[in-house]
C-alpha cells in the first residue's frame, strides 16, 4: 500500500496526536512509513502540517503536491492553504469550526470559515464536519483529533483497519479520557462511514 | 528491534549505539530533541547536561574527548557561533575520544534568525562535516562520525536540517547502553595548551590530514550515483538529496550525485562521478556551498563541465526546499512539462494569515502590557530577545523594537541609553536566556554606568524549545536537585539600583513597579515571576458576563487569541482561556467574571 496523508489545523489543535496515531497504525499493520511534524515558533497558533507517508516509495518526507490521498483538516482555511497538496481523487475530511486568528479579530475581518467551506465543496471531493458541535455531544473540543480520526476511518479512505486504530488509541490516549475519546472515534466512525458514500 | 522514531531521536540512539560518554547541548529549534530522547532512554554511566549554553556545552565536552572518552555536543545553527570560540582553537588542537557537534540548521529559517550554513562553519574551522538526508541515515552517520573523528583524532560537525531533525523513521534501536571503556587524561601540554607555536605545527597537520579524509570520504557508502551515465547530472545534498530522489524514481536516465560529506571534498569521488557530465544541477539548501566547491574543482582539472544552481538562479538563493520546489527545477532543467495532478489554485479564496502569537495566558502578555501602560506617552527603546517572548512584536502589544541575538536585548538598551539621554531604555530578557548570556550584559551595563530597566521575564522554564529545564529550576538532567540558582541575588551581586520581583498577573502592582524604576537612574531590574502556562497548568476560567457593553477593548488591547467574536460579541474560549486574568483588569466596566474553577 502506498498513501500519503496530510494534516493540518492550527499550532494547539492536537495535530500531532492524531498524526502520531495514524503512524503507529500504519507501522502495526506491517507498512514502511515516514512522516514530518511543524515544530518551533509555528506552534504559537500559527499554520501546522503534519506529513505521513505510508509504503516504501516515498523518499521526501513532505508529500509532493497533487498526491495526498487524504486530507485531516482541523480548520477550513488551513485545508484550503494545503489543497495543492491533495490529489484530484483525494478526499478532504475538514472541521467546519473556524479558528479566528487575532488579526481578525483585532481588524473585525469577520472571517467564519464559510467562503472556505464553500470553495472545498465546490472543488474537491469532501466530507464536512461542524467538530465543535460533535465535540460539545462529548463535553469538550479537545476530542476533535480524534473524532476526525474516526471520520476518516469510516470513510473507508484512510486505508487502516478499524480495529488496529482502535487499539493504538488506547495505547496512546490517558485512561481518564479513553471513554470520551473511544466515543469520539465511533462517532465520527458513523459520519464516515455515511457521508464517505 | 525497529523502532519509530522522530530524526533527532534518531541521532540520539545512534550516539547511544556509538557508546557516547558523555553528551551536552544547549536548546535550540531545531535540535533540542536529541537531549530529550537520551534523558528517556536507558543511559547510566553517560554524563547528560543541558548546558549553560553552547559554548560552555562545547569546552565541557572538549575536557571529555581529550580524556579519551565520546563526546556529543548539540545545538542550533546560531548556537555554534556562540561555541565558535573554543570550536576554532579546538580543530587545532584535535581530541583523543570521538567528539561530534551536532549544528542543526534551519532553512526557510522556520525557527532562526538565520540561514547560515553550517557546512560553511566546518570548511571555516577545516573539520569535517556529516550532512544526513533523512532520520535513517543520521542513525548511522551519527556512529560512522564518532568513528572518522577518532581515527584522525579531530572533532567533526553532524549537520542535520530541520527536515531531517522533524521527520519520523523507523531504525534499530536497542536498550542496551554500553558506554565507551576510555583511558583518561594524559597530560601532554605539547599537545594541549595551544600556543602560536603549536597552532602554526599544527595548521600545515591539518591542511594535509584533510586531504587524506578526502580521499578517504571518495569511498564512504553515503557518498553515490545513481541512475544511468547522462551528460546532464544533477548533485544533491542532505534532504534536498531526497526531494531530487523522489522525482527522479520516474526518471532513471539522469544520473545523481550524492555528496553527503561536503567537506573535506570526496575529489576523486567527484571526478569519478563528473567523467562523462557536460552539466550539472547543484540542489542545495542555505549556501551554493557544493556548487562552488564543484566550480573549484572544474578549475583545477579543467573539467568542461557547466555548473547551475543557486548562483546560476536555477535553485533559489534563500528559503527552504521542497518536493515541489525540486520538482519544478528539475522539471525546467529536464525539459519535462507540468505535472497535470496539481490542483489549479488560481481562484482559491483570500485566506486569513496566522501569525505565531504568545499563548492564551501567557505571563509575558501581562508583562508587556504592563511596561506599555506605565511607560505611555514617554519616549521608550523596547530591546527584545530569543524566546517565546520574541512574538510581544505582534499587534496589538507592539512591544520589541529590536531583536539581534540571545542575550542582546540587556547591551543594546545599554547602547540606546548612551546614545539618547532622554529616552528611557528597557531590555526584556527570559530566565532562560538571562543565564546563557544575560549575565555578562549586565556587568557590562553597571560597570558601565548605563541607564537602563532589565525586564526579566522568569516563567521558570525556556518555553520556547519545549521547556527545558536551565539553572533557576533546579533539577538538572543528571536528575539530581542542584538547587535552583537566583536570579535576584545574581542581579544583587552584580549591584544593581534596584532589584524587585512582582506578578505581571497583578497589574496595578505591575504598572506601579515599573513606573518605579524607571525614574531611577541607573541600572534596575524587575522580575516578572510567573510560570508558563504549560508548567503550571491552571483550571480556571475567565467569562464575559452579561454587563458587557461590547466595547472590545480587551481585544484590542491584550489580543489574546482566547477572546473572539461570536455574532459580534466578545466571548472568551473556555479551552483556551487560563483565567489569567489579564482582560478582566483591562475591561472598563468590569464585565469579565471569572477565576472560577
Ligand atoms: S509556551 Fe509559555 S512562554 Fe511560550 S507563549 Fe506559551 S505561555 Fe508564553
Ligand atoms: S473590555 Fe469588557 S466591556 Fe469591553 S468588550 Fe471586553 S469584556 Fe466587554
Amino acid at each position: 500500500m502506498n498513501k500519503d496523508i496530510l494534516i493540518c489545523g492550527v499550532g494547539g489543535q492536537g495535530t500531532v496526536l492524531a498524526s502520531g496515531i495514524i503512524a503507529a497504525s500504519a507501522l502495526a499493520e506491517g507498512h514502511i512509513v515516514h512522516s514530518a511534524e511543524t515544530i518551533g515558533m509555528a506552534q504559537r497558533g500559527g499554520p501546522v502540517t503534519s506529513h505521513v507517508r505510508i509504503g516504501a516509495d516515498a523518499y521526501s518526507p513532505l508529500i509532493p503536491f497533487g498526491k495526498a490521498d487524504l486530507i485531516l483538516g482541523f480548520e477550513p482555511s488551513e485545508v484550503v492553504r494545503n489543497i495543492r497538496y491533495l490529489s484530484k481523487d483525494g478526499l478532504a475530511i475538514v472541521n467546519t469550526a473556524a479558528v479566528k486568528p487575532v488579526t481578525a479579530s483585532l481588524s473585525g475581518s469577520g472571517y467564519d470559515g464559510t467562503e472556505m467551506t464553500a470553495y472545498l465543496s465546490s472543488h474537491t471531493r469532501c466530507i464536512l464536519t461542524d467538530g465543535d458541535k460533535e465535540c460539545q455531544k462529548l463535553g469538550s473540543a479537545k476530542f476533535l483529533n480524534i473524532l476526525l480520526l474516526g471520520i476518516a476511518a469510516g470513510s473507508g479512505d484512510l486505508g487502516l483497519q478499524k480495529d488496529t486504530l482502535v487499539s493504538v488509541i488506547e495505547k496512546r490516549v490517558p485512561a481518564k479520557f479513553l471513554e470520551a475519546n473511544m466515543q469520539a472515534f465511533l462517532n465520527g466512525f458513523e459520519i464516515g462511514k455515511t457521508k464517505g458514500e | 528491534m525497529k523502532e519509530y522514531v522522530m530524526g533527532n531521536g534518531a541521532i540520539a540512539l545512534g550516539a547511544l549505539k556509538a557508546g557516547v560518554n558523555i553528551a551536552c547541548g544547549y536548546p535550540g529549534t531545531p535540535s533540542s530533541e536529541i537531549i530529550e530522547t537520551l534523558a528517556k532512554r536507558p543511559h547510566e554511566g553517560l554524563h547528560l547536561e543541558w548546558s549553560v549554553n553552547e559554548k560552555a556545552a562545547l569546552e565541557v565536552a572538549a575536557a571529555a574527548a581529550y580524556s579519551g572518552a565520546r563526546a556529543l555536543v548539540t545545538m542550533k545553527q546560531v548556537g555554534l557561533n556562540v561555541a565558535s570560540d573554543p570550536l576554532m582553537s579546538l580543530a587545532y588542537v584535535g581530541v583523543e575520544g570521538g567528539m561530534v557537534i551536532v549544528s542543526a540548521d534551519d532553512p526557510g529559517p522556520i525557527s532562526s534568525q538565520t540561514e547560515q550554513d553550517t557546512r560553511r562553519f566546518a570548511d571555516f574551522a577545516r573539520i569535517p562535516v556529516f550532512d544526513p538526508a533523512s532520520p535513517e541515515e543520521a542513525f548511522e552517520m551519527i556512529q560512522d562520525a564518532f568513528a572518522y573523528s577518532e581515527k584522525y583524532k579531530t572533532p567533526v560537525i553532524f549537520r542535520p536540517t530541520t527536515r531531517v531533525d522533524h521527520g519520523y523513521a523507523s531504525v534499530e534501536a536497542s536498550d542496551t547502553y554500553v558506554p565507551k571503556a576510555y583511558d583518561g587524561f594524559q597530560k601532554d601540554a605539547g599537545r594541549f595548551v595551544i600556543f602560536p607555536r603549536l597552532s602554526y605545527k599544527n595548521h600545515g597537520r591539518m591542511e594535509e590530514r584533510n586531504v587524506r579524509i578526502g580521499e578517504d570520504f571518495s569511498s564512504y557508502k553515503f557518498n553515490t550515483v545513481e541512475g544511468a551515465a547522462s551528460e546532464k547530472a544533477v548533485l544533491a545534498s542532505g534532504i534536498s538529496y531526497m526531494y531530487a530522489k523522489e522525482f527522479l524514481k520516474d526518471h532513471p536516465e539522469v544520473k545523481l550525485i550524492r555528496v553527503a560529506t561536503a567537506y573535506p571534498l570526496p575529489e576523486s569521488f567527484l571526478l569519478k562521478a563528473l567523467d562523462g557530465v557536460r552539466e550539472v544541477l547543484c540542489i542545495e539548501e542555505l549556501s551554493p556551498y557544493l556548487e562552488e566547491q564543484l566550480l573549484k574543482l572544474a578549475g583545477k582539472h579543467h573539467l568542461s563541465v557547466t555548473v547551475l544552481g543557486k548562483l546560476t538562479s536555477h535553485v533559489p538563493a534563500m528559503g527552504e526546499n521542497s518536493a515541489d520546489g525540486v520538482a519544478a527545477i528539475l522539471r525546467d532543467y529536464l525539459n519535462i512539462s507540468a505535472d497535470p495532478a496539481v490542483n489549479d489554485t488560481t481562484d482559491l479564496p483570500e485566506l486569513p494569515v496566522r501569525p505565531p502569537v504568545l499563548c492564551a495566558g501567557c505571563p509575558h502578555r501581562a508583562s508587556f502590557y504592563a511596561v506599555k501602560k506605565a511607560m505611555a506617552g514617554e519616549k521608550t527603546y523596547y530591546c527584545g530577545d530569543i524566546g517565546c517572548y520574541t512574538l510581544g512584536n505582534s499587534m496589538p502589544l507592539d512591544m520589541v523594537d529590536t531583536c539581534l541575538c540571545m542575550g542582546a536585548g540587556v547591551t543594546m538598551a545599554q547602547g540606546f541609553s548612551h546614545i539618547d539621554g532622554d529616552g528611557k531604555a528597557f531590555a526584556f530578557i527570559g530566565d532562560s536566556t538571562f543565564f546563557a548570556s544575560g549575565i555578562t550584559g549586565v556587568v557590562n551595563a553597571v560597570f558601565n554606568e548605563a541607564d537602563i530597566t532589565i525586564c526579566i521575564l522568569d516563567n521558570s522554564t525556556t518555553a520556547m524549545t519545549g521547556h527545558q529545564p536551565h539553572p533557576g529550576t533546579g533539577i538538572n538532567l543528571m536528575g539530581h536537585d542542584a538547587g535552583k540558582i537566583s536570579i535576584t541575588k545574581i542581579l544583587e551581586g552584580i549591584g544593581l539600583q534596584k532589584v524587585v520581583t512582582v506578578d505581571p498577573l497583578d497589574l496595578d502592582k505591575a504598572i506601579a513597579t515599573v513606573k518605579e524604576c524607571a525614574a531611577i537612574k541607573g541600572v534596575k531590574a524587575i522580575i516578572f515571576k510567573s510560570p508558563c502556562i504549560a508548567i503550571e497548568k491552571s483550571k480556571k476560567k475567565c467569562t464575559v458576563t452579561e454587563s458587557c457593553i461590547n466595547c472590545k477593548k480587551c481585544i484590542r488591547e491584550t489580543g489574546c487569541p482566547a477572546l473572539t467574536l461570536a455574532d459580534g460579541k466578545v466571548v472568551i474560549d473556555a479551552l483556551l482561556c487560563t483565567g489569567c486574568g489579564l482582560c478582566r483588569q483591562v475591561c472598563p466596566v468590569n464585565a469579565i467574571g471569572g477565576d472560577e474553577e
